[in-house]
């Protein structure tokens, strides 16, 4: 077990870091030019200069807040949403389709909408990122609901749990790893089309990482375009391992699901 | 309330008058249960067999307060049967336990929901219920790590644990192997004697419930009915490998076949 452990961490390091030697070497050997693709020391020295100057950090900062916020409006209406269509056909055949159908686009194309709904502003980032996450998230709170065991409502209800408790301490709980699998999915989708409105849309509120690779783009910096990029896999890879793997874990060992 | 008050030994009597239930579905309409009585005294133990589809489950359900009749009245100790209620628990086939919930919490389940009690008394009374029923080690597992019996015995404290007067086990030892569930027989009947239920005890398997009932009923179905009682009145506590229970089970299947292959003939 903590044999595995160790080394589950050091392979992937020592195969990244031989990665990066490569492409240093090939970028040198060959004489590649830096606006095809820069060596990795160059790309180093501009995530240094960008966190020297803060305008990396400042830039995560800002993206981080965008997804955080629409993500938990994303949460929180999409899973009482999804509690309400499993429970109530009204709002399974209103709101429960029209998920279906939303879901399947892509929400990057909820950003021009924004913009002309909302203009150039923190509130088009927002709605971006909030319809990235909120249709997953009905969608797959209401499959879990629909599909607990009946006999675990039965036997809640001879021990006495009715109407919200029942709701909170049976049907949420039981329903979680589905609703889990969904905040997953959002947030993937959060964050893709948060990143891609960003491209899209300059606001003057703030710089997020989007922008900054917009803007390597113009000046033609492919240093700053392949660090910002490699900074977005890494908050990617973050939020993944440090928020959903421990709390898949959890659900792992606890319900005895077994596999990865 | 107090914990010692909590723990006391409570029973009551149940009565099932002219019961009927009907269920339709699409394809068609199947008479559950046709003018069923039953009488169970105080700290009676009754087994109800008969073959599948007779009626068993639906008797129970009703008597638990999950289903309503479509005609008769069940009463607890004189009070008619509204909808589920504390005083009676019931022990499904499959165990039911909740799987994001550990062990001890489990059991606790039932007991946060019961007022005029502290937490500290609830976690008194699940750690007693545990102890019963030989699993205080096992508190803080969770339930995919029990093995079947353990589950049952769990699901044994769970029901217990908010104190109810009555009893309802549906074929709780069906999915077991003999050897545990040989085991359980004991435990059962040792819990049942010491705090002094009245339990409902559904089964498939006529041994088990000439081993474990005060009475056996048999049941018949299409429409599911009552056909016979019979008093088992051998002392406890009772091996289920004993041969005196041959000749009570033996009268008992004979007339199951016959009623069998009576209702083969219709
Ligand atoms: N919810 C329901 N809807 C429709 N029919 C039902 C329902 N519940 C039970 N029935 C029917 O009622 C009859 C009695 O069912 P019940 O489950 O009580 O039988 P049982 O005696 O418990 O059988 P088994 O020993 O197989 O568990 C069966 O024919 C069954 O198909
Ligand atoms: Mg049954």
């Amino acid at each position: 077990m903590n044999r595995s452990k160790t080394l589950g961490w050091t392979l992937p390091i020592i195969s990244v870091f031989a990665m990066l030697c490569i492409w240093e070497f090939v970028v040198r050997e060959f004489s590649v030019p830096d606006y095809i693709m820069p060596a990795p020391s160059g790309v180093a020295a501009y995530l240094w200069g960008a966190i020297a100057d803060n305008s990396l950090p400042s830039a995560i900062w800002v993206t981080v807040k965008r997804l955080m916020q629409g993500y938990a409006i994303g949460l929180a209406v999409g899973i009482p949403v999804g509690m309400l269509c499993a429970r109530f056909s009204l709002f399974r055949d209103t709101i429960g389709t029209l998920a279906l159908g939303l879901q399947a686009l892509p929400s990057v194309c909820w950003a021009p909408l924004a913009i002309i709904w909302f203009g150039l502003s923190e509130t088009a980032m927002l709605f971006v990122v909030v319809m990235g996450t909120v249709w997953s998230l009905i969608l797959a709170t209401q499959h879990g609901v629909n599909s607990i065991p009946p006999i675990y409502m039965r036997a809640a209800r001879t021990m006495g749990s009715t109407g919200l408790h029942m709701w909170i301490h049976v049907i949420a709980p039981a329903a979680f790893p589905s609703i889990l699998g969904g905040m997953k999915q959002g947030w993937a989708f959060a964050w893709r089309s948060l990143m891609a409105a960003e491209i899209y849309v300059t606001v003057l509120t703030g710089f997020g990482l989007g922008q900054l690779l917009h803007y390597g783009r113009e000046l033609m910096d492919m240093n700053q375009v392949i660090g910002v990029m490699s900074v977005v896999i890494l908050v990617g890879l973050v939020v993944d391992k440090a928020i959903f793997s421990p709390i898949e874990n959890r659900l792992r060992t606890r319900w005895g699901i077994a596999g990865n | 309330m107090g914990i010692r008050e909590e723990l006391e030994n409570v029973t009551a009597k149940l009565v099932v008058k002219n019961v009927s239930k009907t269920f339709s579905s699409s394809r068609g309409k199947v008479e559950a249960l046709r003018d069923v009585s039953l009488r169970v005294g105080e700290g009676e133990f009754v087994c109800l067999v008969g073959p599948s589809g007779c009626g068993k489950s639906t008797l129970l359900n009703l008597v638990a307060g999950l289903d309503k009749p479509d005609s008769g009245e069940i009463k607890v100790d004189d009070i008619p049967v509204k909808g589920p209620g504390r005083d009676r628990m019931v022990m499904f086939q499959e165990h039911a336990l909740f799987p994001w919930l550990d062990v001890f919490h489990n059991v606790l389940f039932g007991l946060k929901l019961k007022p005029n009690l502290t937490n500290p008394e609830r976690r008194e009374v699940a750690k007693f219920y545990l102890h019963l029923v030989g699993l205080d080690k096992f508190a803080n597992a969770d339930i995919h790590e029990l093995s079947g019996g353990m589950r049952q015995r769990v699901a044994l404290a769970r029901s217990l644990a908010p104190n109810p007067r009555i009893l309802l086990m549906d074929e709780t030892f069906g999915a077991l192997d003999a050897l545990t569930r040989e085991q359980l027989y004991g435990e059962i009947q040792q819990i049942w004697q010491k705090r002094k239920k009245t339990i409902l005890f559904v089964t498939h398997n006529i041994r088990e419930a000439v081993c474990l009932g005060d009475r056996v009923v048999l049941f018949s179905p299409h429409p599911g009915r009552i056909i016979e009682t019979f008093d088992i009145d051998l002392p406890r506590p009772r091996d289920i490998n004993d041969p005196a229970l041959t000749e009570h089970s033996g009268k008992i299947t004979a007339m199951l076949k016959n009623q069998t292959e009576g209702s083969a003939e219709e």
